[in-house]
């Protein structure tokens, strides 16, 4: 006699997977190198000349990477955000310029040289427009450190703890809900260990 | 000035659909003969109005598009001045505002049509049918307003539009989305039909005919949906595939499986009055299905190539009308079925349990389709991880299930009605099946290369094909006229062994050569030669292209030359491969340019492929589309 409600009582079931689905965001991915070790790299930093940025300099504390590009459009959304949230916190935010020279850039093909002058030069106009949370911004050319930290999309956000482990990983644009009920709950957890 | 009338129309027209949706199905629930006289007539006037309202709210968008008002944000972000003129008008559905407009359109003029063609039904039936689907109407028009207006201004206005997204600029594209959606949107008629007859308590062998023409009909357009979609995916995309197993194209897999299964049962109810609850409940599904496609692509719930920019507002308003669409029309089913669909006797052996045995088949086949495109988002939900579901379990699962369906799709439609007899059965379709065994197992030889696969694939196809000439000849060897339906049902099943043979042919015998190549380079597929022969730059209106000429040799004669292009159109600087096909009767020479692999662009990556049977897939689709028409075209249905 009740088998005619079996097709209400499926459907019923199939709504409450999608409205609980509807919350996620399937781009949301967790990422293999959450409890790892930050991969390790040298690169050229912002500023003119041969100054070279690693992980290692920062053993010791927590900081945030944070992944970037002046063509990236999202990152525009974002980076009044992270301004604000670095003029706040005690946190240091460095930041990668990830590939900032894109193949159908004429200036792709030039040499190293030029091309690294070029970003740093783009690079450092955008932010005097748009404001500078980074206490300093290494420049990923080829996007081979990217690859090492599983870049999915610009932008991204890491937060490294005291021993160099990767304890979060977001990507897409970060909002000032995620920084206040994830992020700063995260990192004041980690400064106290 | 035109977008704001657009917009009043669309507002007027939500109001038409409150009144069509409301007052004709009241006419059917007051007591006083003159009053439901007077609210059920307004069934048809209603419809008309709203229909019109639509389609001015439908003209002012394009005229939008047309005159490059980029002052209207929905036509800045998918339009642009340097835009071929078909492809501004085609705009109009290019993005999410616009093709739920050109949904709300086509659901009017379903409903119109109903309305027109439907002189031989009972008024109160009209006036149900019409206020279901003004129910429908209403649901839609008030997402469009509330959270997808396509009218939105946009100060100060754009400059230029941002263009309709390069993959969209195609001839294919234009006519898919409203084929695909004339499908999707006319299940929505059969779902009406169900819900009113459950209303009314008749659920009789009427209520299955009138259902009929309309549910072939629009699984006729869904078919070729599907069929366009899937060419268009073949040929545009550069890597030769034509199905995907994406979310998006099991969204339009799922209703046409579950339609395919309805029209079957339709066609038992109305001869037999058997399994009615079956039939009603495939009509519920059938659309509710469409409607979960909806839900699926416009959410964002799930990732997928076809999914428009989400918005999470937009996924809850669906998912609520889902809810309350399918969780009423259940209740509905839930409550009248046990009363009404008291269906006839059924003997083990017949056409009718031949036939149930069918469609049981497709609906699990839809289910486990429907478990792979939502098992990411169950787990998900469940807290258990994050995953995908790939073409391995929709190809093990998908097949083992189709096989059975289309081998008995034969006995299904030999077997006669009430009470058949196997060994009679068996000993009627002997020859066939023998041919089709002899087939299968030699024409794998024939085609290069014996595999298990081969042969059953090729013999399901010839079974199917031979089990067809065998009942036509049988027929045509009686005297009588023979009905136009009768042609609809053979030719949609040859179009399936057609079909079935190209799945089989592709799938065991295409050659794939990734290979790289410069100018006077050659590539051997036997014994087809391949060689490039020169690459250009060329401009089209909005778009830059480096054209490839690649000459085809068969015993050194040049038989075709293919010219795949990589385009870059201006707007988007996104790069777009249009490859070069030779169709032949039995096989696709299919090359396509992949990426530049010196900075002379001088030497690319090409993909070079051999497609045996392709055109049959395309064949067997068009077939079953001839079949839908000659079906739907049965003077049965003119009375």
């Amino acid at each position: 006699m009740k088998k005619v409600l079996i097709p209400l009582v499926l459907f019923i079931g199939l709504v409450i997977f999608l409205a609980v689905g509807l919350k996620r965001d399937p781009r949301e991915i967790p990422s293999p190198l959450v409890g790892k070790p930050a991969p390790h790299f040298s690169l050229f930093t912002l500023e003119p000349g041969d100054t070279k940025f690693s992980p290692i300099e920062m053993q010791g504390q927590v900081w945030m990477l944070n992944v970037w590009a002046t063509w990236c459009v999202a990152c525009r959304e974002e980076h009044p955000v992270l301004v604000a949230f670095s003029d706040k916190n005690q946190v240091p935010i460095v930041g990668l310029s990830y590939k900032e020279i894109q193949p159908q850039d004429p200036a792709y093909k030039s040499p190293f040289d030029e091309k690294l002058k070029l970003a740093r030069e783009r690079s450092q106009v955008w932010l005097k427009r748009h404001g500078n949370p980074y206490m300093t911004t290494v420049m990923d050319l080829d996007g081979r450190v990217g690859i090492n930290y599983g870049v999915y999309g610009v932008p991204e956000t890491y937060v490294i703890d005291k021993t160099g482990v990767i304890r979060y990983k977001y990507v897409g644009a970060v909002t000032p809900a995620l920084l206040a009920d994830k992020i700063l709950p995260l990192i004041a957890e980690l400064n106290k260990s | 000035m035109i977008p704001e009338l657009g917009n009043f129309a669309l507002m007027l027209a939500a109001v038409v659909a409150v009144m069509q949706g409301v007052l004709p199905i009241a006419g059917t629930l007051v007591r006083d003969p003159q009053l439901q006289v007077t609210l059920q007539s307004l069934a048809r006037p209603t419809a008309a109005l709203q229909f019109g309202l639509v389609a001015l709210a439908f003209a002012a968008l394009a005229a939008a598009f047309l005159s490059n008002d980029f002052s209207v944000l929905y036509v800045a972000q998918h339009s642009n001045s340097l835009l071929p003129k078909p492809y501004q008008f085609a705009a109009v559905w290019g993005g999410h505002e616009g093709s739920l407009l050109l949904w709300v359109l086509l659901l009017a003029l379903w409903t119109v049509s109903v309305a027109v063609f439907s002189r031989s039904l009972p008024l109160d039936m009209v006036a149900r049918v019409i206020g279901v689907l003004g129910l429908l109407s209403v649901g839609f028009l008030l997402f469009i307003l509330i959270t997808s207006n396509p009218f939105e201004r946009l100060l100060p206005a754009a400059l230029d539009g941002k263009d309709l997204n390069p993959l969209l600029q195609d001839p294919g594209l234009v006519i898919h989305p409203p084929m695909l959606y004339m499908g999707y949107v006319g299940m929505a008629v059969a779902f009406a039909f169900a819900v009113s007859a459950l209303m009314s308590g008749r659920l009789d062998a009427a209520w299955a005919r009138w259902s009929r023409p309309w549910t072939v009909i629009a699984w006729t357009f869904l078919t070729f949906g599907i069929g366009l979609g899937s060419w268009w995916a073949y040929y545009e995309l550069g890597w030769g595939g034509w199905w995907f197993w994406d979310p998006v194209e099991n969204a339009s897999l799922m209703p046409w499986l579950v339609g395919t299964a309805l029209i079957h049962s339709l066609m038992v109810t109305e001869k037999r009055g058997s399994f009615k609850a079956w039939t009603v409940l495939l009509a519920i599904a059938a659309f509710s299905l469409s409607l979960l496609g909806t839900f699926l692509v416009r959410s964002g719930v799930l990732t997928s190539v076809h999914a428009f920019a989400s918005d999470p507002k937009r996924g809850v308003f669906i998912l609520v009308f889902l809810a309350v669409v399918v969780g009423a029309s259940l209740t509905l089913f839930a409550w009248r079925a046990p009363r009404v669909a008291l269906g006839g006797r059924m003997e083990l052996v017949s056409r009718e349990s031949l036939l149930l045995a069918n469609s049981v088949l497709l609906v699990v086949a839809t289910a486990a389709v429907l478990l792979g495109t939502i098992y990411p988002l169950i787990i998900d939900a469940l807290n258990l991880g994050k995953l995908s579901v790939g073409p391995p379990y929709f190809n093990a699962v998908f097949a083992p299930l189709l096989v059975p369906t289309v081998f008995l799709m034969i006995p299904g439609s030999v077997a006669r009605w009430r009470e058949a007899n196997v060994r009679e059965i068996a000993y009627q379709l002997r020859w066939t099946a023998l041919g089709a065994a002899l087939l299968g197992l030699l024409l794998p030889f024939v085609l290069g290369g014996w595999s298990i696969g081969a042969a059953f694939g090729l013999f399901l196809g010839c079974w199917v094909a031979l089990g067809t000439a065998q009942q036509v000849l049988l027929r045509l060897r009686k005297p009588g006229r023979i009905a136009a339906s009768f042609w609809g049902q053979h030719t949609a099943h040859l179009g399936m062994a057609v079909l079935v043979i190209g799945i089989t042919g592709v799938k065991c015998y295409e050659v794939e050569r990734d290979v790289r190549m410069q100018i006077g380079d050659v590539v051997t597929i036997a014994p087809y030669t391949f060689r490039l022969n020169s690459l250009d730059e060329v401009r089209g209106p909005n778009y830059k292209a480096v054209r490839a000429d690649v000459q085809v040799l068969r015993n050194d004669k040049i038989i075709e030359i293919l010219q795949p292009e990589k385009r870059r159109y201006f707007s988007s600087a996104m790069a777009m491969t249009e490859a070069g096909i030779d169709s032949g009767f039995m096989r696709d020479l299919y090359v396509s340019l992949g990426e530049p692999l010196n900075d002379a662009r001088t030497e690319w990556s090409m993909r070079v492929y051999y497609k045996p049977f392709v055109p049959w897939l395309w064949g067997g689709v068009l077939l079953m589309v001839l079949g839908g028409v000659l079906a739907a075209l049965d003077r049965r249905y003119r009375k």
